[in-house]
């Protein structure tokens, strides 16, 4: 049986990437440094500062807040309901048992009850991808919510396989604009608050593992939406280059932010937002309601879609087989 | 000797031949080690452990699309 790395006992985990095993302890404390390194670092925030933590329940985003209150830091959740059938139901859940456990903080913002809309319809109303529809959903409510509360930050869970994936995605596509924009912190400007992504020098299996280590309840099955998307073919493929020569992940995109991100970082310049007319967000269109406001606006009357309407076949019978096959999901 | 692994995604038991690492079990459902941890018993193992008939085995994928 492998032993770790740092003392010798059983391990319970194998990294590639650091060629190494590590036993819990161990492999929690490379977690910690991993995470200290990146706030550090990218100069994210400090023990003075409020830190809204964006939480769906999932591994990610669990593993976050619990590190960073293991860490001493000053962090809340928030929750967003967004409507997506029994996968947005269990998640709920799972987060409200994970911040009382704990006895912490957590808002919840619940789309239909807020705004009328859940993704599933907005997306098949607005003619959007879910994904699209949902991500700008998300950014909307997590600046609403921590300039309503006047958090100093607002963090989120992504991390590395995320950025390498995003990053292969915009490469791919040599959008300049979002190579540009493509950081772990983002200042906040023109009434666009602070964000920042912590777990940047941490992977997924990483994060899962912190999770089963610490005995956090996440949801494993997937967001329906999700199933067979390019985000997942992106991590998927450089998941197989990862096997075949470890640490290339990181080096893709620790090396991108250190060596390309500041030859490109002056190349095009931004507009600068104005407040919405409707809801007061910052946005980029001078005279135009927000994007989120529109969404609302041209979806919030109609009536409800079901989850299953969305998917594709492939993906439609992932979701039956692990949600059910009843139409009104 | 068979062993049971919990699959996920959708969530699923299957039977496969044990007696060997987790692994070489791994490569043959080609499932890629980046991608998934293993659960022997409750408790997280790394992916030379022996498989034996009594355990209960869960291969967790950790890639999310989200
Ligand atoms: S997979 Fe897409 S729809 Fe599902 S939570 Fe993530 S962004 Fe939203
Ligand atoms: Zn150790
Ligand atoms: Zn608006």
């Amino acid at each position: 049986m492998s032993k770790c790395r740092s003392c010798g006992e059983p391990a319970v985990i194998d990294l590639a990437r650091h060629n190494a095993n590590f036993c819990a302890e161990h492999f929690l404390q490379l977690c910690r440094r991993q995470l200290r390194k990146a706030i550090d670092e990218f100069e994210m925030f400090d023990e003075n500062d409020r830190i809204l933590v964006a939480v769906s329940g999932g591994k990610d985003s669990l593993a976050l807040w619990d590190m960073l209150i293991d860490e001493g830091f000053r962090a809340d959740g928030l929750y967003i309901g967004l409507g997506i059938g029994d996968y947005s139901d269990a998640s709920g859940v799972v987060t409200r048992a994970f911040a009382e456990q704990r006895g912490l903080t957590l808002h919840e913002v619940d789309l239909r009850e807020a705004h009328g809309i859940d993704v599933p319809t907005a997306a098949y109303r607005s003619g959007r991808a879910p994904c699209s529809a949902c991500g700008l959903t998300k950014r909307h409510l997590f600046d609403a919510v921590a300039s309503e509360y006047g958090y100093d930050v607002l963090a989120t869970g992504h991390n590395l396989d995320d950025e390498a994936a995003v990053l292969f995605g915009n490469t791919l596509r040599w959008d300049v604009e979002y190579l540009r924009r493509q950081a772990p912190v983002l200042p906040s400007r023109d009434g666009f608050g602070k964000k920042v992504k912590p777990l940047v020098r941490l992977t997924e299996r990483e994060m899962a593992a912190w999770c089963i280590l610490r005995g956090i309840d996440y949801i494993v099955e997937e967001c329906p939406m999700a199933i067979g998307n390019r985000h997942l073919g992106y991590k998927t493929a450089l998941n197989a280059i990862e096997e075949t020569s470890p640490g290339s992940k990181a080096s893709f995109y620790l090396g991108f932010l250190e060596r390309m991100r500041p030859v490109i970082e002056q190349a095009v310049a931004h507009d600068p937002a104005v407040p919405c007319p409707s809801c007061g967000s910052p946005t980029g269109r001078s005279g135009e309601i927000c994007a989120f406001c529109r969404l609302v606006a041209s979806t919030s009357e109609s009536e409800p879609v079901p989850v299953r309407m969305l998917l594709g076949k492939q993906a439609r019978n992932v979701f039956d087989a692990q949600w059910g096959t009843s139409n009104d999901r | 000797m068979t062993v049971f692994v919990r699959l996920r995604q959708p969530s699923r038991v299957i039977e496969v031949r044990g007696g060997r690492t987790a692994r070489a079990v791994l490569m043959d459902l080609e499932l890629v080690a980046e991608a998934h941890l293993v659960i022997c018993n409750g408790a997280l193992v790394p992916a030379d452990t022996y498989l034996a008939e009594t355990d209960e085995i869960e291969i967790r994928p950790v890639i999310s699309g989200g």
